[in-house]
């Protein structure tokens, strides 16, 4: 059991009467690359919020590592420390600038040494084409380089796991590809990572195993040659037939 | 315009000291009140339901009722020996204080919630949050406004008058009642005012560009 690091059980989520999540059991092993793919307003989102608990789950529990996050007694910090979270909308901060934005967490809450962390971070920029702007503000950066200092920002932390939200959703169509480049590059180093997108593409290549989740359910996982050479699910058929 | 030069003339020493105590007094009332505001505003944003409906009480209680009848409350309702300004000066500050809460709540409000998120994800305590994240980026939408309120306060202080406390109505009370003519030391004063927040709001529209260049 010890290679799984994230399990759910009977996940569930409302937001008011609605009922987002009915019910999500799932385990992500260390290593592993998870797509989640599904039609808007299925969940997806809120499922990969839920194991970072920007959303506090209605019902159920998630397990990171063993350990139930959903505990009060947790320690929220000390645990999200342990996963990263790539935003839609890049959610960098304009008021620091790039090397800033990356070192802020390190030095703040790990107590690295500043001049060590800046080190850190320039390799980091360096990985993905950044390092000329580290002493930029983040307008002067476009969506997609944005995107990348989101990632990288993540990355310094060192975390266990990646989760990423949709992260080319709010991109232009020529910037996508810098973006998909350097999370293909991260799925190759090792790293636990969820991705929910709508880039059918990229999540085939890509992923290890696909979640379908539609209605507040997985309504199909598998490989993703299974799920999207020969789907199962009525679901999983019609919404394939719509976007492939 | 010819009394208006003589009066100028004859009372400055009374119309600057006038100015000098409305301008102390605009600058304790915005300070404390800020203060006592950014309390308010943390009560009022607190998960702890009670400090919440605490602060959303004080606050509709001040901005439902006139400044001249909180004045006049705080000025009975003060010990004896509490000096009279400092009984008006510290209605102005509760009075100002329930302003600039609701400025502040706004401004952290109109923080994106993404950045929220973000600082959270990345396992940043509350504390850093607000103070590297939030507080920072809130000040922008806080500052013009808070100007506006400064200007508000200016106006406000005449009030004070009501009771003598030596700002520029106070000056102008002096003079007519020594002239008996209520005309010309008005027209002093009220150029003395309008000046200090045309200055005033000026300087709040150069701020107000400098702030929007780093968008």
């Amino acid at each position: 059991m010890t290679d799984i690091i994230i399990r759910t059980e009977g996940l569930k989520k409302n937001f008011g009467d609605l009922e987002v999540l009915k019910g999500i059991d799932v385990s992500i092993r260390r290593g592993e690359v998870v797509s989640i793919i599904g039609p808007s307003g299925g969940g997806k989102s809120t499922f990969l919020r839920c194991l970072n608990l920007l959303e506090q789950p209605t019902a159920g529990k998630v397990f990171f590592k063993e350990q139930d996050i959903t505990d009060k007694k947790m320690d929220t910090c000390k645990f999200r420390q342990q996963i990263g979270m790539v935003f839609q909308n890049f959610n960098v901060f304009p008021n620091m600038t790039v090397l800033e934005n990356i070192t802020l967490t390190p030095i703040l809450e790990k107590k690295v040494p500043k001049a060590q962390a800046e080190e850190e971070a320039m390799a980091l920029l360096k990985r993905v084409g950044l390092e000329d702007k580290a002493n930029e503000y983040p307008r002067k950066l476009s969506g997609g380089q944005k995107q990348r200092l989101a990632i990288v920002r993540a990355l310094a932390m060192q975390p266990d796991v990646m989760l990423f939200d949709e992260p080319t959703s709010a991109l232009d169509p020529e910037m996508v590809k810098e973006v998909l480049n350097v999370i293909t590059e991260l799925t190759k180093s090792g790293m636990t990572i969820l991705i929910v997108t709508h880039e059918m593409g990229f999540a085939r290549e890509v992923s290890d195993r696909v979640l379908f989740i539609c209605d507040g359910i997985i309504k199909e996982e598998g490989r993703p040659e299974q799920i999207f050479t020969c789907p199962r699910d009525p679901s999983t058929i019609k919404f394939l037939s719509m976007v492939l | 315009m010819d009394k208006i030069l003589k009066i100028l003339i004859k009372y400055y020493p009374v119309f600057l000291e006038g100015l000098w105590g409305t301008l102390w007094v605009s600058a304790v009332v915005v300070a404390l009140g800020s203060v006592l505001g950014l309390l308010i505003a943390t009560f009022r944003m607190s998960k702890v339901k009670p400090l919440s409906w605490l602060a959303d009480a004080y606050i509709e209680v001040l901005r439902g009722t006139p400044v001249l009848l909180q004045l006049y409350v705080f000025y009975f309702a003060m010990p004896d020996n509490v000096p009279e300004a400092v009984s008006i000066i510290v209605a102005l500050v509760v009075n100002a204080s329930a302003y600039i809460s609701e400025i502040i709540r706004a401004g952290i409000g109109a923080v994106d919630k993404g950045q929220w998120e973000a600082a959270k994800s990345l396992g940043l305590s509350n504390k850093n949050i607000m103070s590297r994240v939030i507080l920072p980026q809130a000040t922008k939408n806080i500052l013009p406004a808070l100007c506006n309120e400064f200007i508000t306060t200016i106006k406000g202080t005449s009030l004070a008058s009501v009771f003598f406390v030596g700002e520029l109505m106070t000056s102008f009370k002096t003079i007519q009642s020594a002239t008996f003519l209520p005309l010309p030391a008005l027209i002093i004063v009220g150029m003395i005012y309008f000046t200090l927040n045309f200055v005033l709001s000026r300087l709040l529209r150069v701020l107000e560009r400098r702030l929007a260049v780093s968008d």
